[in-house]
């Protein structure tokens, strides 16, 4: 079955009130001056050499799960982009609501579909151009919009404030301290080896992620610290709502916080869209040709620790488990073999979910996608069963996913397709199965 | 850090304590120590077991121990200060002595440029604002983010948020809920967003950048809006002379310097932040990209010709003739900037350029090999520490205060200039 975007319409307060403010000649000016300043060879090349073969399609989860060609990532373009240029930004306010639904909620950014174009267009790269327009109309979904102005305001994703971040870690701590008496979480030391960075739900929501990651820092005898600034938070949903202005300003925060402590090298908690922010799009916003500061993530860095023997599991966690590759690290920056030397060594029974690595499908949180929140959490459900039928086939009982957004995405899949597995991250498990000398 | 001309300027090295990490009462560890300007005194917190916490000063304990103690820094004038908290409440201690007023957060102490003033950020009942010298504002804010004092201490200031927001309330956000606190008291105006704000010496009056909307950047004085409106912008600066302020600011994807007539910097850089004024105003220097991934120094909008993948922490002299910066390759292969000039020397790690006022002399930190050391001029010191403080220009620049922590033993040398000879 084909439908079109006008079919599935979405009701959304950020989307509604956004084109409720637009006429065409708006449109218009807004998106000849988006082109005009920002749209250059590469958006140009893309859209020229797109012959339209459509072998994207079967790359995309939102085909895969929908078997409906109008989610083929060609058909996002066809529906998005290529009209916008047909009519030179001449398009109505409707037409503006389609694009934001289609780039913000029915693409999550995974880049797998450039894996499988010949002429290797980068369909995330338009759909972020979409985006871009989308944002400079004012036409967002509400909640990645608030997400974006909870940036603006305290330099994190969740409103958390000054105080709430020195607290939370402080109170980890106390926690900390009744396993492991003399345990910190050093805040403010200059000339730490790395500091360690983490994503506003953390101290939001999953506190145990802190705990455990200070509590494995401890027990390796690692120089560490964590920024007690704004600078903390490394996500960075600016990014994806098309704010590229407070894009920078967040990663010149964290940046900075790093220069500051004068650390060798930042090393991110397991987080996907994060790393991207950081490693590929806001350092080169803010002119830098590579991250001016190292940036580890925490595939990599539990690697290290593991091969280096600074860290020694007291057992390895009962299998069977399977292995979720995150777009952002894996598409992103090659970690899938140093994922899976880290889940074999501190698991058993590993089961590999087909395709995978460079070729998994995306949890469909990522992007983005999750963070525009409830109007559309149906759509990425269902338009990720293919993940589902995926993750049915391994059998397993846990799925290992070192990204918080696929966490969350996963869950609400494992729920609706009632599989029964159990999501853990890395750091749960090295935490759980680790030797723990000292510890009480 | 100005120095002071009665502290031990006597040539030569002294060891002020023999075990950094010694604390005459029982204790389990001690964290990572401070030292006082004048380096004859070192601190460290002290946890006392039993979830009980404590300042060392040369090994000597406060008298009070605490809850928590952390963020030990001594001011400009040499007394000591750290964030504590008993009975579950926070305050400051200054030397031992806490504030008398306590509340249910306090955190980020800072300090005048003399260290006369001591100022912090605080939270109660789950409102924001400041404390100074133990007076908290009379006016609390539902939040406070980009908290300022000025140098001379005689304002502080920050971004807060005036108007309540529901839960992903968007529009209301878009209307403009923030405005920038002057001791408190909040302007008349209220914006999307502010930033940065810098409060002028003196005068009192405060600019920040500000967002009139998701796309309309610009700055703000004293509450009124500059007209002009930019893609972007980073905090302002004012002209220690004129009072006029200044901001980097983006328009078409390039990044110039902006007075309230207009740029006064064309908009030539790839980017463009951290401007500085010399005292007598008629230095401004500001790290720029030249092209993507190519930084350096401009001064007056001229950029240093040598350009690097990172530039930071810039310095200028008062007198404007020393303008100093470091550069480095991946956050390693530190180089130090003087006056366009690139210092031979490449090190793993370096701390930021301190120029003398009187000579206009760089000396800095740095570490190399694991070691901790000093440069003057691009040349060593031939002293090592396995931690270390920024140096110290002498009041009449012809020594420098050295002081670090080798082995156990932490040490001040005093080093005339001509002992730098690597």
């Amino acid at each position: 079955m084909t439908t079109t975007i006008a079919d599935r319409r979405i009701e959304d307060a950020g989307l509604e009130a956004g084109i409720a403010r637009l006429t065409p000649e708006k449109i218009q000016k807004t998106i000849l001056a988006v082109l005009e300043g920002e749209g250059g060879a590469r958006l140009k090349t893309y859209v020229e050499t797109c012959v339209r073969c459509g072998m994207c399609a079967k790359a995309c989860h939102y085909y895969m799960s929908h078997k409906d060609p109008s989610y083929a990532p060609v058909a996002k373009v066809r529906q998005t982009m290529w009209e916008i240029l047909k009519h030179k930004g001449l398009v109505s306010p409707e037409f503006i609501h389609q694009c934001a639904q289609i780039a913000y909620t029915e693409c999550n950014l995974c880049r797998r579909c450039m894996h499988y174009c010949p002429l290797g267009i980068d369909t995330a790269y338009i759909m972020s151009f979409v985006r871009r327009i989308c944002h400079k109309l004012g036409v967002t979904p509400q909640y990645i919009q608030d997400t974006a102005h909870s940036h603006s305001a305290t330099m994190n994703q969740m409103w958390v404030k000054d105080d709430e971040w020195i607290d939370t870690l402080k109170w980890q701590e106390d926690e900390a301290r009744d396993e492991m008496p003399e345990l910190r979480i050093p805040l403010e030391v200059e000339g730490a080896d790395f500091m360690y960075s983490v994503i506003a739900p953390e101290p939001k929501f999953r506190t145990q992620l802190i705990y455990q990651a200070a509590f494995i820092f401890n027990q390796a005898g690692l120089n560490w610290t964590m920024p007690a600034t704004p600078g903390w938070d490394n996500s960075n949903m600016a990014m994806f709502s098309g704010d590229m202005e407070i894009m920078g300003r967040v990663e010149m925060a964290h940046f900075e916080a790093a220069q500051r402590l004068r650390v060798k090298r930042i090393v991110m908690g397991e987080c996907g869209h994060a790393f991207r922010a950081i490693y590929d799009v806001g350092n080169r916003w803010l002119g830098w040709g590579m991250h001016p500061v190292p940036v580890v993530h925490s595939i990599e860095f539990f690697w290290d620790l593991l091969n280096s023997g600074k860290i020694r599991m007291a057992k390895k966690y009962p299998g069977p488990v399977t292995i979720h590759d995150p777009c952002n690290v894996i598409r992103g920056r090659g970690l899938m073999d140093k994922l899976r030397e880290v889940v074999h060594a501190i698991c058993d029974g590993v089961v590999e979910m087909t395709p995978n690595r460079e070729h998994n499908y995306c949890c469909c949180a990522g992007g983005g996608v999750i963070n525009c929140g409830p109007p559309f959490k149906n759509v990425r459900i269902v338009g990720n069963s293919v993940k589902a039928d995926q993750l049915k086939a391994t059998g397993v009982k846990t799925c290992i996913a070192p990204c918080h957004n696929c966490h969350g995405g996963l869950e609400d899949i494992i729920h609706k397709y009632g599989l029964g597995i159990e999501l853990k991250f890395l750091g749960d498990i090295i935490y759980e199965c680790m030797e723990k000398k000292g510890a009480s | 850090m100005q120095a002071d001309q009665a502290w031990d300027w006597e040539p030569g090295a002294r060891t002020v304590l023999e075990d950094a990490t010694a604390c005459a009462a029982p204790h389990e560890w001690t964290e990572e120590p401070e030292s006082s300007p004048d380096g004859e005194r070192l601190a460290a917190v002290a946890n006392l077991g039993d979830g009980r916490f404590t300042v060392c000063v040369n090994a000597e304990p406060w008298e009070t121990d605490f809850e928590k103690a952390w963020y030990l820094r001594f001011s400009p004038d040499g007394r000591l200060s750290a964030v504590t908290m008993e009975d579950g409440m926070w305050t400051v201690s200054v030397d031992g002595e806490s504030w008398e007023e306590s509340f249910d957060f306090a955190w980020g102490t800072t300090f005048s440029a003399d260290g006369g003033v001591i100022a912090a950020c605080i939270q109660s009942d789950g409102r924001y604002g400041m404390v100074v010298d133990g007076a908290p504002w009379e006016t609390l804010h539902d939040n406070a983010n980009h908290f300022r004092i000025a140098a001379d201490g005689a304002h502080t200031a920050a971004a807060v948020q005036v108007k309540s927001m529901g839960q992903a309330d968007i529009e209301t956000f878009q209307k403009g809920i923030f405005s920038v606190a002057v001791d408190g008291e909040p302007w008349d105006a209220t914006f999307v967003n502010c930033f940065d704000p810098a409060i002028e010496v003196k005068t009192g009056r405060v600019a920040a950048t500000i967002r009139r909307s998701l796309y309309d950047y610009s700055v703000a004085v004293d509450g009124k809006a500059w007209e002009a409106a930019y893609d972007c912008a980073w905090g302002p600066v004012f002209h220690p002379g004129n009072g006029q302020v200044l901001a980097p600011v983006r328009k078409k994807g390039l990044w110039g310097m902006a007075g309230d007539a207009g740029f006064v910097w064309n908009p030539a850089f790839v980017q463009c932040h951290h401007p500085q004024f010399s005292a007598d105003g008629a230095t401004l220097a500001a790290i720029v990209a030249t092209s993507f991934g190519k930084f350096t120094v401009a001064v007056n909008a001229a950029p240093w010709s040598a350009t690097f993948p990172v530039v930071t922490d810039l310095r200028v002299s008062p007198d404007g003739k020393t303008v100093a910066a470091q550069a480095s390759t991946d956050n390693t292969a530190f180089r130090v900037l003087v006056n366009g000039s690139v210092w031979p020397g490449v090190y793993d790690m370096a701390y930021g350029p301190v120029i003398c006022p009187t000579t206009g002399q760089v000396a800095i930190r740095v570490e190399k090999d694991g070691k901790k050391a000093f440069v003057l001029d691009g040349k060593a010191h031939p002293a090592t520490f396995d931690r270390a403080y920024d140096p110290i220009f002498s009041p009449d620049g012809a020594k420098v205060l050295l002081r670090g922590i080798s082995g156990k033993a932490y040490k001040r040398i005093v080093a005339p200039v001509s002992a730098f000879t690597g």
